[in-house]
């Protein structure tokens, strides 16, 4: 039994302690915004926060996670910089298929989070971890300019 | 629909369906009794575009439009959405016509049923193309029907009532309806005819042809609540995987499943029956390991023990099926598929001629959403959920694979994550449905892994082009000999087809519309062993690759400029009927209303060489490329810039692509299309390779078969639009004829800047020296 705090709820799951995060809470918990796209920390599309940092919940075991905050998109707009980075990446229309999307969003909340004002250099070092196979890249870059710029005018 | 019988049938299945609507739709359930009535041509003229599809089309507002009392329009989207942005733009024009407002639509996505809606196989770049003007008739119809029911309670003429954002206006007194005031009793009204629809005029659209319309489930995705195939939850559902056979026409000899059922969670273990190949879009078979969550069913698959019995493919080898493929083109001698004047006279009388040949591996699609199904059988009835492009497909095969009638086979489409053409095929949905009927009907989710999606893909084609042109002593191009070569997809569906389909030599190389008096074009033979099928752009990746990269090479031959050289080769502007280029396909669309326009090709060739800066001064190690290409009934150009330092490290900072589609009915997710496309064409152009070893594919995960990240993609995209708004025009298509272009620009571009000439893709590190 593995204790997990996900979006501010506890949950004990009886599952292998080995389960990777991503599986237990899409198959265990229900929720299933977070996206399987590699199960090697290839591709982001699992991307979630543990304790604000992104992780790639695919590879980390829930063991690994157990005492510490997960963060899901499902939760991300309870976070404000979250909430204007789902809010630009709305108005810039940034998703085609938008499988990647979860992932995206959730890097891109963890960038600003550190990084008010990302440079290219900085937004291509957080994010090139998330492959988008529909290739949505430039608008997601302009997303996080936008976002950026957002949160400087409410700062 | 003429059996009364089916009628029946038919009625009770709608009402049960709609049931959940409100309004419109559910009182006009009387009214869509015979209907709705498939468009189509006369039976004695050939049928082209929509009439030619299979199950046509239907324009029946009773069928797309349903509207709530609180004036809540819903809309069915009825092609699959696979991030081309259908489920936005199909409604949206419904929308329009309607007058509704695009902040008080909902839209619902419809099952695998084309009886009911019309062709439902999203592929082709067809679905704006051919929907267009079905959902201007939809959403005309439904409008009318509205400012029917509102003259009535006003008791005025029809001809006194506008529509206006989502509101009945009465010009006489200036008094407002809801739609939802007078929604039930225009469902009881007669659906105007289609002579009598009175189509907007353009100058009245507020969504069509602008940029504004937001997509419909862009919150809906930013918030994670957007539900992808693989997110389908049912109460007691099973989870699996399954060990499919390593290579195609593989299949299971023994297995020993002792060790997998003791991994926690495992329930079960099920063999598939293996069918050998042709493969159509029969499940591969393999071993199935069905378990509590996905992940036990991964850990209990490791543990599986399996004897492969070896089938006819185990000795494919890429590196020999290459020399293969180039012995097949270095020969005369194959099926010659176009052929004008005397090519062997002039390339004999020639004193300068030029050769080439290029190549382009085996690609997997890798639709960020691998595949993934889930089915539930109940009471004779199977519902199956999946994120499938061809959902009358997957409905017919898996009712065949159970032995039920396909009415007894609901397929719910998800969205999905991706699709590329994988999705086309329901090998996926057969899995799932398979399994849930072992486990006695139970719901049973299949997940395929990205090592399954990219070892068991169909296949885009592996190719090789051998091009060969002569030049007069003038200079002027004398001859043209194209021999391609490549696995058609006709071997997935016969494994004795080895010459490509006329859909496939459509794509660009018979009809390829340059003013040369000689060309001839053979296709030597090229057996498949592996399953080939659908891939973005499909024939027209290698046809445009080989192509415009040798006119680059003829242009640089000849010390011309590659622009004034490409739209010398163009000729003057001419309508060329594509039956005099052999070619008898021409995407399905009439020769007449889409003839291959060289005027529109230089056009956007023009517009992308002006709007790129063609012909600007660039440093050492920096260059402009440039490519053309005519695919889906639309014409692209692009030009690409490139940067490659002393390491031979490449860089590619700006893209610029026209298109010439027609009429834009969404320009947003034009642009957002090619946008897309152009990522995809540095993916497969820098780093693109399935490769076969004993049959395996030896690429199995993102670290293998690696794509185009953020910082190796184009800083830079601009997509330039040629106006065009006259919607009485022919659309063309725009999720795929972005992509083609790309790869040649790119390594037109290296040329200019490095003098390097890349022949083989991908390019990964050929550059380095």
């Amino acid at each position: 039994m593995v204790r997990l705090t996900v979006n501010g709820q506890q949950h004990d799951v009886d599952v292998p302690d080995d389960m990777p995060v991503l599986w237990a809470l899409r198959d265990v918990l229900g929720m299933s915004g977070t996206k399987f796209g590699c199960g090697k920390a290839q591709c982001g599309a699992c991307t979630v926060l543990l304790d604000g940092s992104p992780i790639r919940s695919c590879v980390t075991p829930i063991k690994n996670a157990e005492d510490q905050a997960i963060t899901t998109i499902e939760a991300i707009a309870d976070d404000a910089t979250g909430r204007v980075v789902q809010q630009a990446w709305v108005e810039l229309n940034v998703p085609q298929c938008g499988y990647c999307q979860s992932g995206q969003i959730v890097a891109a909340t963890a960038l600003l989070r550190d990084n008010e004002a990302p440079s290219d250099a900085d937004i291509d070092e957080a994010m090139s971890g998330n492959l988008c196979r529909c290739g949505t890249y430039n608008r997601i870059r302009a997303a996080i300019k936008l976002a950026a710029s957002r949160r400087e005018a409410t700062a | 629909m003429s059996d009364s019988t089916q009628n029946t049938d038919y009625q009770i299945a709608n009402i049960s369906r709609r049931r959940v609507l409100q309004g419109f739709a559910l009182s006009g359930l009387v009214l869509a009794i015979g209907l709705p009535l498939p468009g189509a041509a006369d039976e004695d003229t050939p049928k082209y575009g929509r009439d030619a599809m299979p199950n046509g089309w239907v324009d029946d507002p009773l069928v797309f439009v349903a509207i709530a009392e609180d004036g809540t329009v819903t809309i069915v989207a009825h092609r699959a959405e696979m991030g081309q942005g259908v489920r936005t733009s199909l409604p949206m024009v419904v929308a329009d016509e309607m007058g509704a407002d695009w902040s008080k639509v909902k839209v619902t996505q419809a099952p695998g049923d084309e009886k009911r809606y019309g062709n439902q196989d999203t592929d082709g770049s067809r679905s704006v193309r051919h929907f267009f003007m079905p959902m201007r008739n939809v959403g005309a119809a439904a409008r009318m029907m509205l400012e029917s029911a509102a003259a009535m309670r006003w008791g005025i003429q029809v001809s006194d009532v506008k529509t206006e954002n989502h509101q009945l206006i009465n010009r006489l007194t200036g008094e407002k309806l809801g739609f939802g005031d007078v929604a039930k009793a225009a469902a009881e009204l007669q659906v105007p005819v289609r002579e009598k629809l009175q189509l907007r005029d353009s100058s009245e659209f507020r969504y069509i042809g602008k940029q504004t319309t937001n997509l419909i489930d862009g919150m809906a995705i930013a918030t994670g609540e957007a539900e992808y195939g693989i997110d389908i939850q049912l109460d007691d559902m099973l989870f699996a995987v399954v060990a499919r056979p390593p290579a195609y026409g593989d299949r299971v000899k023994t297995y020993d499943d002792s060790e997998a059922l003791k991994v926690p969670g495992v329930r079960k273990v099920v063999e598939l029956k293996s069918s050998p190949p042709p493969a159509v879009f029969n499940p591969l078979g393999g071993v199935a390991v069905i378990a509590d969550n996905t992940w036990a069913a991964m850990q209990g698959r490791e543990k599986l023990k399996i004897d492969w019995e070896k089938g006819e493919n185990a000795n494919y080898n890429s590196k020999a099926y290459r020399d293969q493929l180039t012995e097949a083109v270095r020969h005369s001698g194959g099926k010659v598929v176009r052929n004008n004047g005397d090519l062997d006279k002039v390339m004999d009388a020639a004193t300068d001629t030029l050769f080439a040949e290029y190549y382009i591996p085996h690609l997997a699609q890798a639709s960020m959403e691998p595949p993934v199904a889930t089915a539930r059988i109940k009471d004779g009835h199977c519902d199956i959920w999946a994120p499938i492009q061809a959902p009358q497909a997957g409905r017919d095969n898996v009712a065949k694979w159970l032995e039920m009638d396909a009415e007894n086979v609901t397929v719910h489409v998800t969205l999905l994550g991706g699709g590329f053409g994988r999705k086309s095929k329901p090998d996926f949905m057969i899995e799932a449905a398979l399994l849930s009927k072992a486990m006695d009907g139970q719901p049973v989710k299949v997940t395929w892994t990205r090592e399954d999606d990219l070892k068991h893909s169909y296949y885009h084609t592996v190719s090789m082009e051998h091009l060969q042109a002569s030049f007069n002593a003038d200079g002027k191009v004398s001859g043209w000999l194209h021999r391609t070569a490549a696995p058609s997809i006709a071997s997935t569906f016969d494994d004795t087809a080895q010459i490509k389909m006329p859909i496939e030599l459509g794509m660009g190389v018979v009809n390829v519309p340059f003013a040369i008096d000689n060309v001839r074009i053979e296709n030597p033979e090229a057996k498949a062993h592996t399953r080939i099928g659908w891939f973005r752009s499909v024939s027209n990746i290698p046809h445009a690759f080989a192509i415009q990269s040798f006119v680059g090479e003829m242009a640089h031959h000849r010390g011309i400029d590659h622009k004034d050289f490409l739209l010398e080769l163009l000729g003057p502007d001419r309508q060329i009927n594509p039956r005099t280029l052999m070619d008898d396909w021409n995407y399905g669309e009439s020769p007449e209303r889409y003839p291959i326009d060289t005027g529109r090709l230089k056009r956007v060739v023009e517009t992308v060489a002006e709007k790129a800066g063609w012909g600007r001064d660039l440093p050492k190690g920096q260059g402009l490329g440039l490519a053309a290409h005519h695919s889906f009934v639309t014409y692209t150009a692009a030009v690409v810039e490139v940067k490659v330092n002393e390491d031979g490290e490449l860089t590619i900072p700006r893209i610029d692509i026209a298109i010439d589609c027609g009429p834009q009915v969404n320009p947003e997710r034009v642009r957002s299309q090619l946008e897309g496309a152009c990522i995809m064409g540095v993916s497969l152009a820098t780093l693109g390779e399935i490769s076969f070893k004993d049959g395996v594919a030896e690429q199995d995960n993102f670290d293998t078969y690696q794509l185009t990240r953020m910082d190796k993609s184009p800083q830079e995209i601009h997509v330039h639009l040629l106006p065009n708004t006259d919607y009485q025009q022919p659309l063309g298509g725009v999720g795929e004829p972005g992509l083609p272009p790309i790869a040649p620009a790119i390594c037109n571009a290296i040329f200019a800047a490095t003098g390097k000439r890349i022949r083989d893709l991908p390019i990964g590190n050929q550059l380095e020296s």
